[in-house]
């Protein structure tokens, strides 16, 4: 343990070192936090969902955060909603004599930011028996006016999306257009004609403003029956969603940068790991007993080296559809028979012959023996290196594999957020944080454990300090 | 019965020559024929080259014997398997050159000493402990707690050769074949690794075969001194006799008895005598020193190979000025 202690303590002793450490024990504490707060199956379940989970979240929404560095603040996202009582929410159903309800909802909201919401949605709840209650629904601009949107019969599980409502649009762009005396000569989208000061900073989209104030949507409806109920929840989605945004299926990229932590961390430790050991051992097979043993294992080695690894692997991938963990077991296996086999060999060719392994023979230890206590811990230590090193190698290989579209369809990784940006477009729509947000972690993590294995390599190996 | 009997022991190593690679051997060890008792020791003595290492791997059987025969306690063990050697592993042991080398860096003293003893299922782990605590004493790391948990290179040289020298004695065998135990240790510990070789055989009747390049180490053990040149055994006889009454000319220079030709060479003690040591692939025909021997006579020494003749009652020499 003083060992221990004195090489950590030279370890430290290099920045690089210590910032790598540092991120590695980062990336570390995110996982473990991760795994426990959101199980594997859960977070497979979110990011498998789809809008039927994701109904109140925006699409594409940037950080929460970049509102701190925005002179015009974006919207966050306004949710009210029946059946979760708050300020600004009020429902009330009176029944009119025996055979009728009359229904009143009214949502009340400030709205203060500079951007306009991205989408308004109105879902409903009602229950009925035969009649279905018809609503009338009414938006109210901060400077009283009074717009009816719809008048509508709402099923059971029923939604009113209202910037997709292309009659209303057509009907509010005409009366602006009167009111404005101007013909407005492009399709202003319902958003901008709900929100928007009513002047003539109005006709060009550049220049619209948000008319800031408190809105109304309140709801008058009456139903031919007595016992009707009906709950009614009003989303106004904003641009801005936690603190990693969404994608285009206004799911939380939070989820997949955590839960890619841990996978990334475990697939390219799992793999640098079993690799490095499994071609030592081959190594020490092939110096220890010579022969046939040697020749078969180094032909082997020899078409494995001569077979393109990524061109293999992007074949076989392209055939199957493989989960996260095949994936890293077939990576594990087109990697084991590498040029690490012929450098372990040629340290084992010389490490045999050391006097302690003839000691070790004449008191009779027996071949298995010698290879796995005598010589595989002899180059163990100075192995680490490398081996730290390709972590960072294998997390690319799982990232750049899912972002060509081969790998794991379904587990949340870094790759994957950055295939899904680029299916979609992301930067040419500007979405740079879709494809920033990976990359980081993604290129925190390799730097990381490359700083740690360099540093590592120039304390094991220290002839390379010289050059 | 003696212990070890080694009749006509030969081990030639198959080398490729040149790029082609026509087959040659290197005769390391070509006849040699040695007999020892129980609780007595042997010097092997000769120059670097000359086969000696080879020898003793040979008996210990890290070498496959190319030819002969080697019986240790009755039985016959030239061409035994691996497998069935297990108990021969355990009544030799050996004591190798460079005590470093010979320690794997990365045990501990503890586990150094465990290792033999858990090849040999010596499963009592209370066992196991006493008897590392008994060998650590034997050779005098003492005390034993304080060494336990070190690793070889926080040893001073002679320490890391002592824990050799206990890792070798630990399964108690009868044989220890010691190859050059301390001619890579400092002059000033080489006596007291001698002394423990030389307590350690006559307080537990072991048999020592004590290789060296140096005759003036030989007095701490030997009863018997065999002189070995290029896989030969040329001169063998009790030390006293060897040392007082050499008789091979090869001997002779060993101890210096010629005076040297040149006057400012005549009062150095030599090691090696003057001349190229012989090349062991293309081995000189007749006697393999004639090329270095002043006593040759033409026409025979450089062709006839001598036979081995007793001079005097235990004392033997391999050359054709006693025939
Ligand atoms: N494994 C081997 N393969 C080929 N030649 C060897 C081998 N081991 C030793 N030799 C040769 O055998 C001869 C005797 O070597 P060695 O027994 O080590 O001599 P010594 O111990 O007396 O110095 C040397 O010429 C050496 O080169
Ligand atoms: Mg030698």
């Amino acid at each position: 343990m003083p060992r221990l202690k004195h090489f950590f303590r030279q370890l430290l002793l290099y920045k690089s070192a210590t910032v790598g450490l540092a991120i590695i024990l980062g990336l570390i504490a995110i996982s473990i936090y991760t795994v426990f707060s959101i199980p594997y199956s859960d977070a497979i379940k979110l990011w498998r969902a789809g809008e039927q989970y994701w109904l109140d979240t925006p699409r594409n929404a940037l950080p929460s955060w970049v509102n701190l560095f925005l002179s015009k603040k974006l919207p966050e996202t306004i949710i009210l909603d029946t059946e979760n009582p708050q300020v600004g929410v009020s429902k009330a159903i009176i029944s009119a004599g025996e055979e009728s309800s009359v229904i009143k909802v009214e949502f009340v909201f400030d709205y203060r930011y500079d951007d306009f919401p991205s989408e308004i949605n109105l879902f409903f709840k009602s229950s009925y028996n035969s009649s279905p209650p018809r609503l009338t629904i009414h938006w109210v601009k901060p400077n009283g006016e009074d717009i009816v949107l719809k008048s509508m019969l709402v099923a059971k599980d029923d939604r009113y999306y209202i910037s997709n409502d292309e009659k209303l649009a057509r009907r509010l762009r005409s009366t602006f257009s009167v009111k404005l005396n101007r013909t407005i000569g492009y399709d202003l989208p319902i958003l901008v004609l709900l929100f928007a000061q009513e002047d003539e900073s109005l006709l060009d989209p550049g220049t619209a403003k948000v008319m800031k104030g408190t809105y109304r949507l309140w709801i008058d409806g009456i139903a031919f029956e007595k016992d009707v109920k009906l709950d009614a929840k009003l989303v106004v989605y904003g641009k801005v969603y936690g603190w990693a945004g969404t994608d285009h299926l206004r799911r939380d990229l939070g989820i997949a940068l955590l839960w890619g932590t841990p996978i990334a961390l475990s697939f390219g430790i799992t793999a640098s790991v079993s690799v490095a050991l499994i071609q030592i051992f081959i190594g020490a097979l092939c110096a220890w007993f010579g022969g046939k043993v040697d020749t078969v294992l180094q032909r082997v080695t020899e078409i494995f080296m001569v077979l393109p690894f990524l061109p293999t692997l992007i074949m076989i991938s392209t055939l199957y559809k493989f989960n996260i963990w095949v994936l890293l077991l077939i990576v594990i296996l087109l990697s084991i028979f590498g040029s690490g086999v012929k450098n372990y060999r040629a340290m084992f060719l010389q490490i045999k012959e050391f006097p302690y392994v003839e000691a070790a023979r004449a008191y009779g230890a027996s071949n298995f023996r010698i290879v796995t206590y005598y010589l595989i811990p002899k180059v163990l230590p100075t192995i680490i290196p490398s081996m730290v090193l390709s972590v960072a190698d294998f997390v690319f290989l799982e990232a750049a594999l899912a972002i060509l579209g081969l790998g794991d369809p379904l587990a949340p990784t870094w790759g994957k957020i950055i295939n899904d940006a680029y299916v979609n477009g992301a930067l040419y729509k500007g979405l740079y944080y879709w494809v920033l947000e990976p990359s980081v972690m993604l290129a925190l993590t390799s730097l990381s454990f490359a700083m740690l294995g360099f540093t590592l390599d120039k304390i094991f190996n220290p002839k390379l300090r010289e050059i | 019965m003696p212990l070890l009997d080694i009749i006509d022991l030969k081990k030639y190593f198959e080398v490729k020559r040149g790029i082609f690679g026509s087959k040659g051997y290197v005769k390391a060890v070509d006849g040699v024929s040695l007999s020892l008792e129980r609780g007595e020791s042997v010097s092997i003595v000769g120059e670097s080259g000359c086969g000696k290492t080879t020898l003793g791997k040979t008996i210990l059987r890290l070498y496959e014997p190319t030819d002969g025969k080697i019986v240790f306690d009755g039985k016959d063990i030239t061409h035994l398997t691996w497998k069935e050697l297990s108990w021969y592993r355990r009544e030799t042991g050996l004591v190798q050159q460079d005590p470093s080398g010979a320690l794997p860096s990365f045990m501990t003293v503890k586990r150094i000493l465990e290792e033999p003893l858990i090849i040999h299922k010596v499963k009592d782990k209370e066992e196991r402990r006493e008897r590392i605590y008994k060998v650590l004493e034997q050779v005098k790391l003492t005390p034993v707690e304080d060494f336990l948990e070190k690793y070889p290179h926080m040893l001073s040289g002679g320490q890391q050769q002592r824990l050799v020298i206990a890792r070798s004695i630990i399964l108690r065998p009868k044989l220890i074949i010691a190859d050059e135990p301390v001619s890579m240790l400092d002059a000033s510990v080489r006596v007291e690794i001698l002394k423990l070789l030389q307590n350690l055989q006559r307080d537990y009747r072991l048999s020592i075969i004590y290789i060296t390049h140096d005759l003036s180490t030989t007095r701490y053990f030997s009863e018997r001194i065999c002189i070995m040149y290029a896989g030969h055994i040329v001169e063998s006889a009790e030390t006293r006799e060897l040392l007082t009454n050499p008789l091979h000319p090869y001997t002779r220079a060993l101890l210096n008895v010629i005076p040297d030709p040149d006057p400012s060479n005549r009062f150095i003690i030599r090691e090696v005598p003057a001349g190229e040591p012989p090349n062991l692939l293309n081995p000189p025909p007749g006697c393999r020193f004639s090329p270095r021997c002043r006593n040759i006579m033409n026409g025979l020494c450089d062709v006839k190979e001598p036979p081995v003749v007793e001079v005097r009652k235990g004392h033997f020499v391999k050359c054709w000025l006693y025939v």
